[in-house]
């Protein structure tokens, strides 16, 4: 029963360079908990100081921003897709 | 007009550059700080010098010719110069960009004329400029593939106008250039420029502290594509500054000197203060890119306004 998560290529070094993570479906606040328990590296690249998810992520599930549905306890199901996205490009 | 009357007004090219310093007063009010506010420039940025020089130079070597299409990959702000500029003299301006700039950035791209192609978010800058090489290969005679990455004039704009700015704007008594990089135009401009004036001016470079960030305009170049005309052993020193430090300052700036920046101008506030401490008898000097009206959307200011 997982999901897949969609890592961003600036983090993949911290994932074992995989671009997809399989975890444990749950609330997206369980995912990413799931996450940083196999993959410690990542978490301070993923929150912030106040234990919060950075501002500048956009998570997608299933190419909805959570934040339009219940944000951090919106359902994952087994089989969904979520998508870690910067919202700043990085560029000029 | 009577002939050899002279022309009244400004036109855009004419006006891009002398921006003023302004003196950091409540942020750092040990008086030693200075921001360039590159904002003043009529595209609103610091862009606006090296398109212009890219543009005039393309003309000058007839690389750029009527009727050909100005192609870059930009995450807004030198597309927002090249779509000004563009405008002014004719020219389509066509950028790629990645689908993750703040909406706002998108609409004034469009609002001038540019057209634009949007690339995956995933892979930052780095995707657009794959893109736009991608194009130029494809078409190289309608493409003028002005290239900010790799176009020597971007670093030469600052080199000719920025760094001479700074020093006669402070005197010539600068000891401390901060720069953020991005294609590390300013860096390599300034940077150059201000050692040709006193080998002793120390130029310090500001880069994220990590290849994931939210510092828009910034670039990590350990993980990038690196700016052909990026020297990594060029500056003195070599600073990190973490996202959330900048949005802070972002808001410093704002809330305590009424400078409404860009998110790059607070990670230059948060390195150019450390200097600033370590240096109580020095002159030192940052620039800020670009102003910050464009970021409001950003979620960062979420909790604030």
């Amino acid at each position: 029963m997982t999901a897949k998560v969609e890592i961003p290529s600036a983090l993949q070094r911290f994932v074992k360079d995989q671009p997809v993570v399989e975890v444990p479906a749950g609330t997206v606040k369980n995912v990413f908990s799931g996450l940083i328990s196999e993959y410690g590296e990542l978490k301070n690249h993923l929150y912030d100081e106040n234990g919060e998810i950075r501002s500048f992520i956009n998570i997608y599930l299933n190419d909805k921003d959570i934040r339009y549905a219940q944000n951090l306890d919106t359902e994952v199901k087994a089989g969904d897709v979520l998508q870690i996205v910067p919202s700043i490009a990085g560029g000029r | 007009m009577k002939p050899g009357a002279k022309a009244l007004g400004s036109s855009i090219a004419e006006l891009i550059g002398g921006t003023p310093l302004l003196r950091l007063e409540r942020v750092w009010p040990e008086g030693n700080l200075f921001a360039k506010a590159e904002w003043y420039n009529p595209g609103q940025s610091a862009k606006d010098r090296p398109a212009l020089y890219i543009l005039d130079e393309g003309e000058r070597s007839g690389r750029l010719k009527k009727g050909m299409t100005v192609l870059d990959a930009t995450s807004g702000n030198t597309g927002i110069a090249y779509a000004m500029i563009g405008a002014t003299r004719g020219y389509p301006v066509c950028l790629c960009m990645p689908a993750s700039v703040t909406p706002s950035r998108i609409k004034v791209l469009k609002a001038y004329g540019a057209e634009l192609i949007l690339t995956d978010p995933k892979l930052f800058s780095d995707g657009a400029i794959l893109k736009a090489r991608e194009l130029y290969a494809a078409d190289p005679e309608r493409y003028f593939y002005a290239d900010q990455y790799g176009n020597e004039n971007n670093w030469k704009s600052h080199f000719e106008t920025t760094g001479p700015e700074i020093f006669a704007q402070t005197d010539g008594r600068i000891t401390h250039f901060v720069s953020t990089l991005g294609t590390s135009g300013t860096l390599m401009g300034v940077g150059r420029y201000l050692k040709s004036r006193s080998a002793h001016i120390q130029v310090i470079e500001v880069q994220p502290d990590a290849a994931f960030h939210g510092l828009e305009g910034m670039k990590h170049m350990e993980s990038s594509i690196v700016p052909e005309f990026y020297d990594p052993g060029f500056a003195d020193r070599k600073m990190t500054v973490r996202t959330e430090a900048a949005y802070r300052a972002v808001v410093e700036l704002a809330r305590e000197e009424g400078l409404l920046a860009g998110i790059s101008s607070g990670a230059a506030l948060e390195a150019a203060r450390a200097v600033a401490r370590e240096n109580p008898a020095g002159v030192v000097v940052t620039v800020f890119p670009d102003n910050g009206l464009k970021y409001l959307s950003e979620h960062f200011w979420d909790d604030i306004l």
